[in-house]
């Protein structure tokens, strides 16, 4: 990544990518991605060293604009329907484990 | 910004720097991505479809209502209203359906701005920007506190409902200041029709960003920034805090840390969620699914046009209709009652009577009742006070109205007034009772005629009172009043 | 319409006309699939009972004089991406392993208000990452003309159901190349729609800004048939473009006459050397048939892969977020929901789809926006730009649609670059927004099928079908050699 600037992928990059991601890695896959993403990241190195700073950069393939809908209530999912896909439910509602970490 | 150590200022003197986020839920009839209803209190689970629980392949479709209300809320703070894109904001979360919030990020729809307060200040706004709700968590366990939870439920009714989040300036100086501008807030979002205000529900949430910095500094101390704010109580009271916490460390020679913290109501301080250096890497990039937003010039006149007066004009006009100063607890008093009610008064240029009549209702009958004043329809209290302003029914007859209407939680007053038995007293028969009193009580009636102004006063007040308990109340002390004066006058 | 109508064209025209049983024609698909899907594993779910209950429906709608529909009683495979209501969507992950939606895919209603009778569901790379059909949690599907090589990817169940006969029609999507690129592989035609022609509602998103949902069949004509059943306005997807289906049918027959045609060298470069010679003499054939052809340069368009894999992944890295075993599928079981999800997460996701997130979320994550995900996106511009300069002086363009026919099984599952190779010359479709189909064009010296890949500018579906099936007509016999 020399080109671009940017530090080539370390390990340690990665295993904070697979905690951003709430992906477990065993110390094996940590090391078989940290290569293979370095590798990905080498051919992005192409693109990440050219200068566009007179380019837009495009989000959208097609311009469009102002797609809105109006504001009028429509039938919504059957509850017993919704709650027989979930892994755990209480009194009609998604039962999850404690919540350990931090509110946003 | 980092962590810096501010020298204890020679004076002692410490100014409090205070900018608001404000997340008002507005009051469409859908979602803001979807056509579930937006709705309070419903069974849980409810109100969603495949879009707000996030299920695979679903889409979002932005409500064009919410957009108005956004550009209603823009326009009032007189912000500049821009093309705008959405953004999503990743972190996981269980109350989260997609693990993502779609909001606004550096293009918002409003920008710039200001909201002015009842001293005259006014207070920067740098954006007011569309995003969506959360679901709502319940924690089981201990306290329902989230730590000590053993486990947590998940109701995604709220899940989507569209949220204007109002970012002030650090222009606020204290916690009185930091009230006033969420109160005015507040009236400016209900008399736009976009919130119901109520913060007791969550439809308004303030988290605040507190510094301190020696009185005389112009630069900004390390801000904290204190969640869980569900009051103007609690605001005050955490800002206050916090604001002596932020010193106290100072005077210590330490340094504040940058860092999140969450406000403890019962124990009456803050404590820390979370650090700068834990803070979430939201890796914010353009939400792919929605497309550029562009209000053109005809929506937005439309906007401007459908928005009635805010309530700094609403001040200025009951001040000339009271003839004088409307002070600030009389309007807060109304504000927090009766908002929808006050606007039939204001903005339908009646006469004075009416809008001091409503205060006078609503600074005496439904003070004393704040908890059944708020939810009394403001519809109901307009009618009724109309109805006395009209003479159709007795002070007394109508606060026995509006008693009921308070237990009822609302009703129409007329058939109420009916109900209690409350027919307005004709004209003839009006006459007649006076004419019956002024002849049964000879004496009294000289001494009103008797031109001492005291006398005047005191005696025809007797003589209102002997035809009010023959009518067993059902006359209008006013339209007594005027036929003792039109006999009086007729004699001499 | 093309005078002589594919095998999904004639089966329609025979059900409306009450010459077939819509019945009889969905027992032979069944049958078929049950006799070719063992080795093949093309599909992971087949809905017996309810394709016989939807034909008998065609049946009766013939029979009681009502309209059937343009598709009346013809066997469509779906991707296992599209959602169906009450019947398993997986993905091919076990994360979402028994899941059935509450609600259809906008283009499922869309076949069955047709007359069309959804047969089953295909196997594919899970959530379409990979160019293999290898990347499934059932394991590979293998390609009909070679059951020892891959069919492609991602949507390669569809193409081998195709390919394989069991099926006249399929759908697929195509993020990178995961219609064309199978389609090249198992010899049958797929196509891309332009972004925003098709509804994406309903389809398991990967990469929302690339994704779009296209038409796999054995003949352009059965192509177009399906195309336009599916496409329009979707008011329940903000990207859907508010205009009517393209009239594509209409176009088959519109010849390439003057038709000016750029034989794309980026489109060709780095191909194999079979593969080259059959894109020129497909080059060769439109110019004897009126065509005007021309060689072009669009050197911009070498910038696509690397931009493709990071702007692929880091969308795909938040729309995968939302499987993490709290509102349905997979849950692995941990103290409190951090570990639960990561648990969960970790266990449901192969690893390919893992690579990728991990690959997007560092592309997005602070410090590395600008440098990867924003360089991605300006890419995008000069992509579309590049190819907008061409379209000045080209009606449509001409290339290779991979680089190599089909490989064996295994031969890239540990390189992930060299599988990703295999997109080189679609992903530039996909970045732009724009429609591209492949045609098969003959064989290689083992009879592995070749395809060309013709591309059109936005919206030019019509002048895509039209060179397409000019094309088509100028295709060596299946089977015979090039
Ligand atoms: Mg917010
Ligand atoms: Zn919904």
């Amino acid at each position: 990544m020399s080109g671009a600037g940017t530090p080539p992928i370390s390990r340690e990059d990665v295993a904070h990518v697979a905690k951003l991601a709430r992906l477990d890695l065993s110390p094996e896959e940590l090391d078989l991605f940290t290569s293979q993403l370095a590798s990905v990241l080498d051919h992005a190195a192409d693109i990440a060293a050219l200068d566009l700073s007179g380019t837009p950069p495009t989000a959208h393939p097609l311009p469009v604009r102002n797609v809105l809908r109006p504001d009028e209530p429509r039938p919504c999912l059957d509850r017993e329907e919704v709650l027989a896909a979930a892994p755990d439910v209480e009194d009609h509602r998604f039962r999850v484990p404690r919540i350990g970490g931090q509110e946003p | 910004m980092t962590e810096t150590a501010l020298a204890p200022p020679e004076t002692g003197a410490w100014e409090t720097v205070i900018g608001l986020e404000v997340h008002a839920e507005l009051q469409t009839a859908t979602k803001l991505f979807c056509s579930c209803r937006n709705a309070f209190g419903d069974e849980p689970n409810t109100n969603v479809c495949p879009v707000c629980l996030g299920l695979p392949g679903s889409l979002p479709v932005l409500n064009r209502e919410a957009v108005t209300f956004a550009m209603r809320i823009g326009t009032a703070l007189h912000c500049e209203i821009r093309p705008s894109i959405f953004h999503r904001k990743n972190y996981f979360y269980p109350d989260m359906p997609k693990d993502y919030q779609i909001s606004q990020y550096d293009e918002p729809i409003n920008v710039g701005g200001w909201l002015e307060l009842p001293d005259g200040e006014r207070v920067g706004i740098v954006r007011a920007h569309l995003e969506e709700d959360t679901g709502k968590t319940s924690h089981l366990g201990e306290g329902g506190r989230i730590h000590a939870a053993d486990e947590s439920l998940v109701d995604y009714n709220r899940a989507g409902v569209p949220l204007v989040e109002i970012v002030s300036e650090p222009d606020l100086r204290s916690a009185a200041a930091a009230r006033a501008y969420v109160t005015e807030l507040r009236g400016l979002l209900i008399a736009t029709g976009v919130s119901d205000g109520r913060m007791e529900e969550g439809s308004l949430r303030v988290d605040a960003n507190v510094s301190v910095r020696p009185v005389g500094s112009s630069a900004f101390g390390t801000r904290c920034e204190v969640k869980n704010l569900n009051s103007l109580r609690s605001l005050g009271r955490a800002v206050e805090h916090e604001a002596a916490r932020q010193v106290a460390l100072l005077e210590a020679g330490g340094a504040v840390t940058q860092e999140t913290r969450h406000w403890d109501e019962e124990a009456g301080r803050t404590v820390p969620l979370r650090s700068k250096e834990e803070a979430f890497d939201y890796r914010y990039f353009p939400e792919p699914d929605l497309v550029l937003l562009e209000p053109d010039e005809a929506w937005q006149r439309e906007v401007a046009a459908s928005i009635g007066p805010l309530p700094a004009a609403r001040r200025a006009r009951l001040a000339e209709l009271l003839g004088g100063e409307a002070t600030e607890s009389q309007l807060e008093q109304i504000r927090s009652v009766v908002e929808q009610g006050l606007d039939h008064f204001v903005t339908e240029a009646s006469p004075p009577a009416p809008a001091a009549l409503a205060l006078a209702r609503a600074g005496n009958e439904l003070a004393a009742e704040p908890e059944a004043a708020t939810s009394l329809d403001p519809a109901a209290f307009a009618g009724l006070v109309a109805l006395e302003a009209g003479g159709e029914l007795s002070a007394t007859q109508s606060k026995k109205v509006l008693a009921r209407l308070l237990a009822d939680g609302g009703g129409d007053p007329l058939a109420v007034a009916a109900e209690l038995g409350f027919e307005a007293l004709g004209d003839d028969a009006l006459a007649a009772a006076v004419a019956e009193v002024v002849v049964a009580n000879p004496d009294e009636w000289a001494e009103y005629c008797s031109g001492d102004e005291k006398l005047q006063k005191q005696k025809g007040g007797w003589l209102a009172g002997q035809v009010m308990r023959a009518t067993k109340g059902q006359a209008d002390g006013k339209a007594v009043d005027e036929e003792l004066r039109r006999l009086r006058a007729a004699q001499g | 319409m093309s005078p002589t109508p594919g095998p999904a064209g004639a089966t329609a025209e025979a059900v409306r006309t009450g010459g077939r049983s819509a019945r009889s024609v969905v027992e032979e698909a069944l049958a078929a699939i049950a006799a070719a899907d063992g080795p093949l594993h093309a599909f992971l779910d087949v809905h017996a009972d309810a394709a016989a209950a939807d034909a008998a429906a065609v049946d009766a709608a013939v029979e009681q004089g009502r309209d059937p529909g343009p598709l009346a009683g013809v066997p469509v495979a779906l991707k296992d991406n599209l959602c169906t209501r009450g019947r398993p969507t997986t993905c091919s992950s076990r994360i979402l392993e028994g899941w059935r939606p509450p609600y259809d895919a906008t283009v499922v209603t869309r076949l069955r208000e047709a007359g069309a009778v959804v047969v089953g569901k295909t196997n594919m790379d899970e959530f379409a990452m990979g160019s293999s059909t290898e990347n499934s949690s059932t394991g590979p599907t293998r390609n009909p003309r070679d059951p020892s090589r891959v069919p492609g990817g991602s949507s390669g169940g569809s193409a081998a159901a195709v390919a394989a006969g069991v099926v006249p029609l399929a759908l697929g999507s195509d993020t990178g190349g995961s219609i064309r690129q199978p389609a090249a592989f198992c010899g049958v035609v797929g196509m891309k729609p332009t972004y925003g022609v098709v509804s994406r509602y309903g389809l398991v998103a990967f990469a929302s800004s690339l994704d779009q949902i296209g038409p796999f069949a054995t003949t352009v004509g059965d192509a177009a048939l399906l195309l336009e059943v599916i496409a329009g306005h979707d008011p329940c997807d903000s990207t859907s473009l508010d205009r009517p289906a393209p009239d594509v049918t209409a176009a088959l027959d519109d010849g390439v006459e003057g038709l000016r045609v750029g034989l794309c060298q980026e489109l060709l470069d780095e191909g194999d050397a079979e593969v080259v010679g059959r894109v020129r003499a497909a080059a060769e054939a439109l110019a004897g048939a009126g065509a005007k052809v021309d060689e072009v340069s669009l050197p911009e368009l070498r910038l696509g892969l690397p931009a493709y894999y990071l702007l692929a992944p880091a969308e795909a890295s938040s729309n995968l977020a939302r499987y993490d075993g709290v509102r349905y599928g997979l849950r692995v079981d941990a103290p409190d929901a951090e570990a639960m999800n990561t648990a969960t997460r970790t266990a449901g996701f192969g690893a390919e789809v893992k690579r990728r997130i991990m690959l997007g979320t560092y592309a997005l994550s602070a410090g590395y926006y600008d440098a990867y995900y924003g360089k991605a996106q300006r890419v995008r511009t000069l992509v579309i730009e590049a190819f907008g300069r061409a379209y000045e002086s080209f009606d449509v363009l001409l290339g290779a649609t991979t680089p190599s026919t089909a490989f064996p099984i295994g031969a890239k599952v540990d390189d992930p670059w060299s599988m990703y190779l295999s997109d080189l010359f679609t992903v530039p479709s996909n970045l732009s927004g724009h429609p591209a189909m492949n045609v098969p064009f003959g064989a290689d010296g083992e009879g592995l099928p070749i395809g060309v890949q013709l591309l059109a500018p936005a919206l030019g579906e019509r002048v895509l079908f039209a060179a397409a099936s000019a094309l088509e007509s100028l295709a060596p016999a299946p089977g015979g050699a090039s």
